[in-house]
C-alpha cells in the first residue's frame, strides 16, 4: 500500500537529532566556517558518546533485521533510519555532519563488500572508547569520475602475504582524521592489474598508523570548511592480504570486484541527496521566516498569474524540495527492502544536487544585500550547497546513469 | 510506515486501465485529435473499466472506498492513452465526485447510484472561467440568496460535454466563498455557447456557459443547507491534473527513447550522444520526482493530513511544470520529426501547456 507516514522510530529518532543541530552545530557553524581546518571536538565527543549509548548517529551501514517481542520481523527502515539522520544533521550543519565520527563512507564501503571476518575486524574500532572515523580515497589528480583511469598501484607480496600499495590521494573527506585523530581507517581504491582497466579496480582497507601512508595537504574550499579534504600519499603502504575487498584475481574481461565496489554508491548517493535536502531545507525554512517577519505571506493556492515573483519562487523551492526528498526516501527504501535502485539512487542524487543548488542561489538573491553579508548564514550555505552536486559523483554522472537506465544501455553504448 | 507499493487491487486496476490505454485509445488518439471527436464507444468501455466504481461505496452503487491515491494511479495510465478520452471518460466523475466528497446524504442517494450503476452519461461541471487571473477561489460567477432559491449569474469557459449534459455542477462565489450548485442544464437563462477551439485536447467538446439569474433550489447547493468546503475539492481537481500530466510526460518521454534509440547520426544511436541522453535522464528523473510527490499529495488527502490541500497544490504547479518541460523536450529529441503531425510528440506538447491553466476539466 503506498504510504508516507513517517514511522515512528524515525520521528524520535529526528527529534533527538534536531536538539543536536540546534545545539551543537548551529551556534557554532559560522566559528568552524570561518576556522577552517579547526575540528569541532564538542560535536564529535558528544555524537561518539550518544553513538554507543543510543546506536544512532554512527553512520555505520544499517544493521540486520530487527524482530518484535513475539518475533514477528520488523520491517527494514534502517536505510531510511540513515537518510533521515544526515538530513537532520546537514540541516544543522553540513560540514561539521561530515566530521561525525564513525565509519562514514569507509564503513559502507566495508560493509558492501567485505566478508564477515572484516566486518567483525574492521567495523568494531568506532564502537570503541575514543572516537575514529573512516573515510573513501578514490580520486587522483587524473582520476575522479573516471575511476578506471587510477594508477594507485596494489602489488602482492607473495612471501609475506601483503600488498604493497603506492601512489596518491586527493579530495579525501575526513581523510586526516581518518589517519591522525584515533584509530580511523580509509579505504584506498588501487589497481592490482593496470593492463586490466576496471577489471583491476580494488579497494583496501589501510588502517591509521599504517607505515607508508601519509596525509601531506588539506584543501581550502569553497565550503564545507569544518570538514576536512586531504590528500593522501601512499609511499610502500604495507597492508596484510586480507584487507583487499573482494575477490583478489583479476578475471579476464570481467569487472565484477569493480562493480561491487561500485555498488556501494547505490546505497550512498541517496543519503547524499539527504544532506543536500538537509541543507536546502535549512535555506528555505530561514528564508520564509524573514519574509514572514517582514509581512511577507507565502498566498499557496493560487493561480500563478496571481502570486508576486517572490511566492512564485518560494512555492517553486517547496515543491523542488519535497519532491527531491521524497525520491531520497524512495531510493532508501528500496534499499532497504533490497530492491535494486542505482536509477532512483542516481535521480536522487541528481535532484538533490540541482534543488540544493537552485534553492540556495535563489534564496541569497531574494535577500537581497542581507542575503550577501555573512551576517547570516545563507551565503554559507550557498558555498555548503555546491558540493553536493559534485562529490559521491557529479550530476553529470549520475545522469549518465540515470539515462543508461531508461535507455537500457551499458557503459559501452553511452559513453 | 513508506511504502511505495501498490496495493493488489491497485496493481490489478493500473494493469486494467493500462490495457485500454494501451490496446484503445494510443490507436485512436491520433483521428480523434484531428477530427476533433471520440468515438462515443470508446468512451463507453474506458467507463466500464469501473475507476470511478471502484472509488465510490456500496450504497451508491460502487464497490470500494474513495481513493485518492488510487484515482492518481488510474489516471495517470489512462492519461497515457490519451488526454481528451481520459477526460471524455471522466466526465461522469466531474459531477459524481464533488457530490460523493461534499455532496448531502440526500444528494448523494438522488444522483450517485443511476450515475455509477448505469452506462456513461455527460455530466459536467463548471468551474474555469474566461480572465487571464482566473482563480477557483475567487469566481466572478455569483450565487445569492433568494429566499429557498439561489440565483446563479456568470459565465463559466470549458465545460466538458455542457452540451449533452442533462445536469451540470456549478460552481459560483457565495458571500466570497466557493460553492458548488447542482443545475438542469435545461433551466431558464442558461445558454450555451460554440463548441471551443484550444490550443489541445481537439477531440473534447467543451463549451462557454453563460448563466443569466438562473434561480436553482437551495437544496441543490452541494452539501445542502450549509454547503460544504471547497478545499478538498480543489485539491482533489489540482491531483487529477497532475496525474494526467504524469501519464502524458510519460507517453512523451517514452515515445522520445524510443526514437533516439532508433534515429542514426552520424554512425551511432542519437540516444548515444550524451546531448540528448542527458536530456532523457533530467525528463525521466522530473516525472519521478513529480510522482512521489503527486502520492504523498493523494495519501494525504485520504488520510486528512492537515497540510493535503498545500501538498496537492505543489504536486498541481510542479507537474504543470514537468509536462511542459518534457512534452517540449520530447518534441525536441525528435527534432524537424518532432514537429510534424504524424508523429504524436507535438500534440502532447500542445496538451502539455495546458495543465497549468485547466484544473478543473477532471477530478478523482
Amino acid at each position: 500500500m503506498i504510504e508516507f507516514e513517517e514511522p515512528k522510530p524515525i520521528t524520535k529518532q529526528n527529534y533527538m537529532l534536531k536538539t543536536v543541530a540546534d545545539n551543537m552545530m548551529r551556534p557554532v557553524s559560522r566559528y568552524f566556517d570561518e576556522n577552517e581546518h579547526q575540528i569541532p571536538w564538542d560535536y564529535i565527543t558528544f555524537m561518539h558518546t550518544a553513538q554507543k549509548a543510543t546506536g544512532i548517529g554512527g553512520g555505520l551501514a544499517p544493521g540486520e533485521t530487527k524482530k518484535d517481542a513475539d518475533g514477528k520481523e520488523r520491517p527494514r527502515i534502517g536505510w531510511q533510519m540513515l537518510a533521515f539522520q544526515l538530513e537532520m544533521l546537514s540541516w544543522g550543519d553540513v560540514g561539521i555532519f561530515l566530521c561525525t565520527p564513525g565509519g562514514g563512507l569507509g564503513s559502507a564501503a566495508i560493509d558492501a563488500a567485505g566478508t564477515p571476518e572484516q566486518k567483525q575486524k574492521f567495523l568494531s574500532r568506532f564502537r570503541e572508547e575514543q572516537p575514529a572515523f573512516g573515510a573513501m580515497a578514490i580520486t587522483e589528480s587524473g582520476a575522479g569520475t573516471d575511476n578506471s583511469a587510477i594508477r594507485t598501484t596494489a602489488v602482492l607480496d607473495k612471501e609475506k602475504n601483503e600488498w604493497i600499495l603506492n601512489g596518491e590521494k586527493i579530495f579525501v573527506t575526513g581523510g586526516q582524521k581518518s589517519l591522525e585523530e584515533g584509530n580511523g581507517l580509509v579505504i584506498i581504491w588501487a589497481t592490482i592489474d593496470p593492463s586490466a582497466g576496471r577489471a583491476g579496480i580494488r579497494s583496501f582497507v589501510v588502517e591509521a598508523g599504517t607505515p607508508g601512508v601519509k596525509v601531506t595537504k588539506l584543501e581550502h574550499k569553497m565550503g564545507i570548511r569544518a570538514s576536512d579534504t586531504a590528500s593522501i600519499v601512499l609511499q610502500d603502504c604495507r597492508v596484510p592480504f586480507d584487507n583487499i575487498l573482494g575477490s583478489p584475481e583479476v578475471q579476464a574481461k570481467t569487472t565484477t570486484g569493480f562493480k561491487g565496489a561500485m555498488a556501494t554508491f547505490d546505497n550512498t548517493r541517496p543519503l547524499i541527496a539527504a544532506t543536500a535536502v538537509g541543507v536546502a531545507r535549512a535555506t528555505l525554512e530561514l528564508l520564509k521566516e524573514i519574509l514572514a517577519q517582514q509581512g511577507i505571506a507565502i498566498r499557496y493556492g493560487l493561480p500563478r498569474q496571481k502570486l508576486t515573483s517572490v511566492e512564485r519562487d518560494v512555492i517553486d523551492m517547496e515543491m523542488m524540495l519535497r519532491s527531491a526528498w521524497l525520491l531520497t526516501i524512495k531510493a532508501v527504501w528500496m534499499a532497504d527492502n533490497r530492491i535494486s535502485n542505482p536509477k532512483e539512487a542516481s535521480m536522487a542524487k541528481v535532484r538533490g544536487g540541482d534543488v540544493v543548488t537552485k534553492i540556495t542561489q535563489k534564496a541569497v538573491e531574494i535577500m537581497g544585500p542581507m542575503g550577501y553579508s555573512r551576517d547570516l548564514l545563507l551565503e554559507k550555505w550557498f558555498r555548503d550547497a555546491k558540493i553536493s552536486d559534485i562529490y559521491e559523483g557529479t550530476g553529470q554522472i549520475n545522469r549518465l546513469i540515470v539515462a543508461r537506465n531508461i535507455l537500457g544501455y551499458r557503459g559501452a553504448d553511452l559513453r | 510506515m513508506y511504502s511505495f507499493e501498490p496495493t493488489e487491487e491497485q496493481k490489478m486496476l493500473i494493469d486494467t486501465v493500462a490495457r485500454y490505454a494501451h490496446s484503445n485509445l494510443r490507436p485512436a488518439s491520433h483521428d480523434a485529435d484531428e477530427e476533433g471527436q471520440l468515438p462515443i464507444d470508446l468512451i463507453k468501455k474506458g467507463w466500464e473499466l469501473g475507476v470511478l466504481q471502484a472509488s465510490t461505496p456500496e450504497t451508491y452503487g460502487g464497490f470500494g472506498e474513495h481513493s485518492s491515491v488510487t484515482g492518481v494511479l488510474a489516471t495517470e495510465e489512462m492519461a497515457w492513452g490519451d488526454l481528451a478520452a481520459t477526460i471524455s471518460v471522466m466526465a461522469p466523475g466531474l459531477f459524481a465526485v464533488p457530490i460523493l466528497l461534499a455532496g448531502s446524504e440526500d444528494q448523494k442517494k438522488e444522483y450517485l447510484p443511476t450515475i455509477v450503476e448505469g452506462d456513461w452519461a455527460p455530466y459536467s461541471a463548471a468551474l474555469i472561467e474566461q480572465h487571464f487571473d482566473y482563480d477557483p477561489n475567487e469566481l466572478r460567477t455569483t450565487a445569492t440568496r433568494d429566499g429557498d432559491y439561489f440565483v446563479i449569474s456568470g459565465e463559466k469557459f470549458y465545460v466538458p460535454f455542457a452540451k449533452e449534459a442533462k445536469t451540470m455542477l456549478v460552481f459560483a462565489s457565495l458571500n466570497g466563498q466557493t460553492q458548488g450548485f447542482i443545475v438542469p442544464s435545461d433551466h431558464n437563462g442558461i445558454k450555451i455557447g460554440e463548441r471551443q477551439k484550444m490550443l489541445g485536447i481537439h477531440a473534447l467538446p467543451a463549451y462557454p456557459v453563460k448563466f443569466d439569474n438562473v434561480r436553482i433550489q437551495s437544496t441543490n447547493r452541494l452539501g445542502g443547507e450549509n454547503g460544504h468546503d471547497f478545499s478538498s475539492i480543489l485539491a482533489s481537481y489540482w491531483l487529477t491534473t497532475a496525474a494526467m500530466a504524469l501519464g502524458v510526460s510519460k507517453g512523451a518521454l517514452e515515445y522520445a527513447i524510443d526514437y533516439a534509440k532508433e534515429r542514426e547520426v552520424f554512425g551511432m544511436k542519437v540516444a548515444q550522444k550524451q546531448a540528448i541522453a542527458f536530456m532523457l535522464a533530467e525528463m525521466a528523473t522530473e516525472i519521478e520526482a513529480i510522482r512521489v510527490l503527486t502520492w504523498e499529495a493523494a495519501w494525504m488527502l485520504d488520510t486528512g493530513k492537515e497540510d493535503a490541500y498545500k501538498e496537492a497544490y505543489l504536486a498541481y504547479t510542479g507537474a504543470a511544470d514537468m509536462a511542459m518541460m518534457v512534452t517540449d523536450r520530447a518534441v525536441q529529441v525528435l527534432g524537424g520529426h518532432g514537429y510534424i503531425r504524424e508523429h504524436p510528440v507535438e500534440k502532447w506538447m500542445r496538451e502539455g501547456r495546458g495543465f497549468a491553466m485547466l484544473s478543473g476539466m477532471a477530478i478523482i
